[in-house]
């Protein structure tokens, strides 16, 4: 990763995206978005999945984006980013324009996971000059939170509800970076919102190495209702989230993974905060025993053990 | 600019006229997916880009769904756009056609029409197309190669002028125009370019000069009025439809109107209907039944949306009967012919009182006999005679 700040203060001043908008209190995602906006500065053009964020702050006649923006659909940013991309080289090719913005898809776990995943391997197969980025919410929350590829284990989701026989989501959380990594991108990096610095930069990062292809960022953006939580814990629970070890941060860096600050101290598990501290204000957890815990521990210690393999493998 | 329009007459599949018209054009992006019977355009256009013959980028997407949605993406930077589908594409790109509308962009899309599964049919129909007609897109069905190159190029200067900004969509027979060679006659690049400069900035598009938001969430305070203007706008394409057929001529020579009349000034028996196969036949059944002493004539659809329902009233204003002949189906309707279901709503609402007879043919290219037609009209005379009228389609062509 490439270092363009260093200090919160080092962060540009201005302002891409508005006040006013309809999201919910203490909402990840949004604060995701401001932060992404910051580091991408004006010349950039935005494709934004249906889900929350799109319908939160596109609430015609108003908008609360200062950057060029386009919704089209759920399963289908990759491709519209795709469109747009080669749109504008051909017409630069062409004297048509005389336009460079980088091209950023901001998707939701729902438009990432699973509806999009196609158009989202076809873009980054085809190797289109494009930021995309995926915040993680862990559900399908604009529909009232249901549950997705994304949705780790035992989480409460409206479709995967605690009943008398079922407990929570029964599968597992898909790992998406590996998905990634494996159409041989660039870079590719997971964030926090609780890290503006480390996000930032990795936005800057990726958005460097779009000139080489396909960047991707991973985002993760708890959401107040869709967690059952206090609206107040949202960059604290983003912030457990990365030191208990439920969610490192990592990069891919053509071809050599590595994690990064608190993530690369954790690989000692000693180093972690029980996860106890980020499963217990979240309602959607509530249910699971000392059991599931166990459980989930165990499935976070082997997604770790397979992390350092990697990391070994692609030193 | 080549002042002097010199033609070149070369044999085309319908296919490669599409594909010729779309080089002709100077697109910018073509996104495509194969699928029979319109793969052959996107081969073609493939060649061209490899070749260096036309100065586009070609996106190999992954699905239908993904080419319209690049197509989208491509328009909404202001690029000139190009794709083609049939059949499974054009439903899997369902949800994205009423986007295209919505968000008012002029995408160009060559369909020839393929029956949908199931059973699987690769073979042609226009069950496509019918399914497409709300979308809101501008749609033709032409007849021949060579309206099928001339019609693209005429799509080109109706969609992108600033008083329309709709999608146009330009069907045709899958296989039987799609695959079949005729002569057409293609003009120099330079010479169509000049006919349809391009203009950037004349539509709003997505610039960092100058930021703006596309495919917002309207609230019901707002989503009617934004629909009307695409139903407006749709309507009002009329004029610009006609302005284009006329320029066209003008510039190129060849005749165009929004529908196609074979003698029916004096016809008591006409028969509607829309497509190469089924216009040709139609027309050679007129002629054999005129040499027995029976006034026939036909009427083509050409612009299918928006439906030209008072030029096919006149057109039709001294028929005794009318028989409109489908090649797709509305399961479930009353009457299952889905342009009969058109006139019929049309002619009410324009006081045509004229008995209407609605018959299908060619479902998943069941072969359409001169002779099917020919019979057709014989029917049509008899229901006439005996002041009895079916109250389902003639399954034409059916074993039934
Ligand atoms: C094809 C299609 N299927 C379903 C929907 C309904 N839908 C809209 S948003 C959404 C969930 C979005 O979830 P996610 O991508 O996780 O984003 P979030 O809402 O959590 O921000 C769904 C299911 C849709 N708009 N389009």
């Amino acid at each position: 990763m490439k270092t363009y700040f260093k200090t919160v203060r080092d962060l540009p001043r201005e302002e891409y995206f508005g006040p006013g908008q309809l999201t919910c209190a203490g909402c990840g995602p949004s604060i995701a978005v401001r932060w992404i906006l910051k580091a991408a500065g004006k010349n950039a053009i935005v494709v934004n999945a249906t889900g929350c964020i799109e319908v939160t702050t596109t609430q015609y006649p108003y908008t609360a984006w200062g950057v060029p923006y386009i919704h089209v659909a759920f399963e289908n940013s990759a491709a519209v980013a795709s469109g747009i991309e080669a749109g504008l080289r051909i017409m630069n090719k062409k004297g048509l324009v005389n336009e460079n913005p980088k091209v950023i898809v901001i998707a939701g776990d729902g438009g990432t996971y699973d509806i999009g995943l196609q158009s989202l391997s076809g873009m980054l197969e085809r190797g289109h000059k494009v930021l995309y980025i995926l915040y993680d919410n862990e559900a399908y929350m604009n529909t009232g939170i249901q549950r997705s590829g994304g949705t780790p284990h035992f989480a409460w989701t409206t479709t995967s509800p605690v009943g008398e026989v079922q407990k929570g989501k029964q599968q597992l959380k898909k790992d998406i970076f590996s998905i990634v990594i494996a159409h041989k991108v660039p870079y590719a990096a997971t964030a926090s919102i609780a890290y503006p610095i480390d996000l930032a930069n990795k936005v800057k990062t990726a958005l460097d190495y779009t000139d080489e292809g396909p960047t991707f960022l991973h985002v993760i953006a708890p959401c107040p209702p869709g967690w059952k939580y206090e609206e107040k814990l949202t960059v604290e629970l983003a912030r457990l989230a990365v030191e208990t070890g439920y969610f490192p941060l990592m990069e891919w860096d053509h071809g050599k993974l590595r994690l990064n600050p608190p993530s690369d101290r954790l690989i000692d598990k000693k180093n972690r905060r029980p996860l106890i501290e980020f499963l217990k204000p979240q309602g959607r957890f509530s249910h699971m025993t000392e059991a599931n815990i166990k459980e989930m521990e165990k499935e976070i210690d082997a997604y770790w053990d397979y992390i350092v393999r990697l990391m070994n493998a692609f030193k | 600019m080549q002042r002097q329009l010199t033609k070149e007459r070369i044999g085309l599949t319908s296919n490669y006229a599409a594909a010729y018209a779309a080089k002709a054009a100077d697109v910018d992006v073509i996104a495509a997916y194969p699928i029979t019977p319109q793969t052959t355009i996107i081969e073609k256009l493939a060649e061209f880009v490899a070749d260096g013959e036309l100065n586009a980028e070609f996106i190999p997407v992954e699905s239908e769904h993904s080419a319209l949605s690049a197509m989208v993406g491509a328009s909404a930077v202001g690029a000139r756009v190009f794709t083609a589908t049939s059949a499974q594409g054009l439903e899997y790109m369902h949800e994205v056609l009423h986007i295209a509308s919505g968000l008012r962009l002029p995408i160009v899309m060559a369909t020839p029409g393929r029956a949908l599964s199931a059973p699987i049919s690769i073979h042609g129909d226009y069950q496509d197309i019918m399914n497409a007609r709300d979308t809101g897109w501008i749609i033709y069905i032409a007849s021949t190669a060579q309206e099928v190159y001339d019609t693209i190029i005429q799509a080109y200067k109706v969609a992108e002028d600033p008083r329309v900004l709709l999608p146009v969509m330009v069907s045709y027979d899958g296989f039987l125009m799609s695959h079949t060679v005729e002569p057409v006659d293609i003009y120099p690049d330079e010479y169509v370019r000049n006919y349809i400069p391009k203009f950037i900035g004349n539509r709003p598009r997505l610039s960092p000069n100058e930021p703006i938001t596309m495919g917002p969430i309207a609230t019901p305070d707002w989503y009617y009025e934004i629909k009307y203007q695409v139903i407006r706008a749709n309507k009002d394409s009329r004029v610009i439809i006609d302005e284009v057929n006329k320029s066209f001529t003008e510039r190129f020579g060849n005749q165009y109107d929004v529908i196609e009349r074979y003698m029916t000034d004096d016809a008591d028996y006409v028969l509607i209907t829309y497509g190469g196969a089924s216009t040709g036949n139609a027309k050679e059944a007129v002629n054999k039944l005129r040499e027995n002493g029976i006034r026939a004539g036909v009427v083509r659809i050409r612009l299918y949306r928006p439906f030209p329902a008072e030029d096919i009233a006149k057109a039709v204003e001294g028929a005794k009967v009318i028989g409109v002949i489908d090649r797709a189906l509305s399961i479930g309707n009353y009457i299952e012919g889905p342009v009969y279901n058109d006139i019929a709503s049309a002619f009410y609402t324009l006081g045509v009182e004229k008995p209407l007879v609605s018959a299908i043919h060619g479902i998943s290219q069941r072969a359409m006999y001169i002779n099917d037609f020919y019979q057709f009209v014989i029917k049509l005379k008899d229901f006439y005679e005996s002041k009895s009228y079916p109250k389902n389609p003639i399954y034409l062509g059916l074993r039934e």
